[in-house]
């Protein structure tokens, strides 16, 4: 490692450690009344340990992951392949646009109680809401995505005797990527809070539900194990969009 | 390489433009901002609809898709692909026929080599210079030898040294590989020095189909003539080689001289801009130098414009405002002509 990543990422750490320090001495010298509210970070970091070995934390979580990834990606497939067809031809972007348009703005969570009444609680709710919260953010930047690409690359690749498949998957998509990455980065992390959500109103597992089961524990330490996770998680998908896009579009950007 | 040929095309501001090329010849659209002069190339390369006929070696094309028209088209802002290199920017026409492995690359090695850019091979876009792109963009509408070249505007985004440079190359480029290319531009410097023939639009209309020299000497009508500058044309009624490149004619009783390499001189072009006006006799030999009288001042937006009765002839002459001004001139004040020997253009040869 170069001295200078060495010295950004004790830049980056170091911040952090002073706020854990700070926690740990408020917390340790009672300086907010009643511990109990207000546990040190030793202590969160020692039920972590408990919460681990014991499975508790890696079953919810594993729930969680679980809904997320069938959700997220079901729901971001779904609308890259929607946004595919619909930034490629016109007709259908004019006849699905006025649906899109007036579901779009609905909340993910909106669907809560529709949902429930239609599927139940069960695996494919939680599943479901976050198909929803995938897809029209990504389908949404997908479309931005295409049709924004810049219409003489298309003119020049007819020019080229490039067939209209051939300017989709040769020009407009890898140009279109960083839209669409966009839509992904932002949403791999929405899905995380969508689904702590959905599990905390409705569904009796995972890491939602189990900062519920903390909260009427009075188990201040848990509920903050469950928001570091939460925290961790949302920002390691979104790093790892971030870092895909980087992949795929840093030699030409 | 085949003639191109319009037929009575009509889009947008284009109305009933008819225009054929000569075999293997390089035609330029020369006109203003506006003209059509795109639009023409568009419909030439099939890449919007039309009225009217295209006409490749008299065969008409119009039901051809653009892919089928075997052409090369360099767009005026050159549209490299950014997310492909060099390389994959020159191959991707080979690819998108379906050309083998093998082909592929052997033909863009050929580019490479033939456009000098085989070191930028695996650069993308965002690392060329203007040239470099030029000659990207160049060697990829080349890459699958198509019958006709369309050049709109190649060198609006370079600067004058560089364009300059690549135009003379463009040139040698066209004649080596003897394709018919129709070069689109609104700038009368390059249009006179790529051209074999030059074709002025104006407002979608084909004004006049001529060589760069008959369009100077004998502009069609006066919107051709104001284009490109509206030029005093005098007529020489005599005319001998003093050596050196240099000849000295007379028109209308005034003895000029004129750069010329030729045996004879038939007309002469001065441009207004390029005619000082001084109210005392000017220093220096007497050599394009003459006496005149002001008939008319005419003051538009950018400059003023005096016409002068210098023996027999009229000659318009163009001065700033500032000026303008300071010399205090008024019509039927005796002034003095001086011209700039290196910018008159001297005509030889009968028109076709």
């Amino acid at each position: 490692m170069s001295k200078l990543k060495r010295l950004s990422l004790g830049w980056g750490i170091l911040p952090v450690a002073i706020f854990l320090a700070i926690w740990e001495i408020v917390a340790r010298l009672d300086l907010i009344p009643g511990q109990f509210f207000f546990p040190p970070f030793s202590i969160v970091m020692q039920e972590f340990y408990y919460l681990t070995a014991n499975g508790v934390l890696g079953h919810n979580f594993l729930s969680s992951l679980t809904r997320v990834l069938i959700g997220f990606c079901a729901g971001s497939i779904a609308g890259i392949a929607v946004g595919i067809i619909m930034g490629w031809r016109d007709v259908i972007n004019k006849a699905l646009n006025p649906i899109i348009s007036l579901l779009y703005p609905i909340p993910a969570l909106g669907w809560l109680p529709l949902l429930m009444l239609w599927l139940g609680i069960g695996e494919a709710l939680p599943i479901t809401i976050i198909f929803i919260c995938s897809f029209f953010p990504v389908l949404y930047n997908t479309v931005t995505g295409i049709r924004n690409v810049d219409k003489d690359f298309i003119q020049v690749a007819r020019t080229l005797g490039a067939s209209d498949t051939k300017i989709l998957t040769t020009v407009v998509l890898p140009l279109a990527i960083p839209n669409i990455f966009t839509g992904l980065r932002l949403e791999s992390g929405m899905a995380w809070r969508v689904i702590i959500a959905a599990e905390m109103v409705a569904i009796p597992t995972g890491i939602g539900a189990l900062l519920m089961k903390a909260e009427s524990l009075i188990r201040i330490d848990i509920i903050i194990v469950c928001l570091i996770v939460l925290s961790v998680m949302c920002l390691s998908f979104e790093k790892f969009f971030a870092y895909m896009e980087a992949k795929l579009t840093t030699k030409w950007r | 390489m085949p003639t191109i040929e319009l037929k009575n095309i009509s889009k947008y501001i284009c109305q009933e433009v008819n225009l054929k090329t000569l075999d293997k010849e390089l035609l330029v659209l020369l006109g203003p901002n506006g003209a059509g002069k795109t639009t023409l190339l568009n419909i030439i390369a099939g890449l919007i609809d039309y009225k009217g006929s295209v006409l490749f070696d008299n065969l008409p094309v119009d039901k051809l898709s653009t892919s089928k028209r075997e052409i090369g088209y360099l767009f005026q802002d050159l549209v490299l692909f950014p997310h492909l290199d060099v390389a994959s920017n020159i191959a991707y026409g080979l690819r998108a026929k379906g050309e083998p492995l093998p082909k592929i690359k052997s033909r863009v090695d050929e580019l490479l080599h033939f456009m000098k850019i085989r070191h930028l091979s695996s650069r993308y876009p965002k690392h060329l210079s203007g040239g470099e792109k030029q000659r990207v963009a160049l060697a990829r509408a080349l890459a699958l030898s198509p019958k006709v070249l369309l050049l709109d505007e190649p060198l609006s985004s370079l600067d004058t040294q560089t364009s300059k440079y690549l135009r003379t190359e463009l040139r040698q480029l066209q004649k080596e590989l003897g394709i018919t290319t129709i070069y689109v531009t609104h700038d009368l410097v390059e249009a006179e020095e790529v051209a074999d023939r030059i074709a002025i639009i104006y407002n979608g209309h084909v004004d006049q189909v001529a060589t760069p020299e008959e369009v100077f000497f004998y502009p069609k009508n006066e919107r051709v003539s104001d284009f490109i500058g509206a030029p005093n044309i005098l007529n020489c009624d005599y005319c001998r080689s003093v050596g050196r490149g240099i000849m000295e004619v007379n028109c209308g009783g005034l003895s000029i001289i004129v750069p010329h390499d030729g045996n004879s001189v038939q007309r002469i072009a001065l441009f207004p801009r390029d005619i000082y006006i001084s109210d005392t006799k000017p220093p220096g030999p007497r050599v394009n130098r003459f006496k005149g009288v002001i008939t008319s001042i005419k003051s538009a937006d950018d400059a003023v414009r005096l016409e002068v009765k210098a023996g027999g002839n009229s000659l318009l002459a163009e001065m700033s405002h500032s000026i303008f001004e300071d010399m205090d001139l008024t019509v039927g004040k005796e002034v003095f002509l001086i011209l700039k020997l290196r910018r008159i253009r001297a005509y030889e040869g009968k028109i076709g």
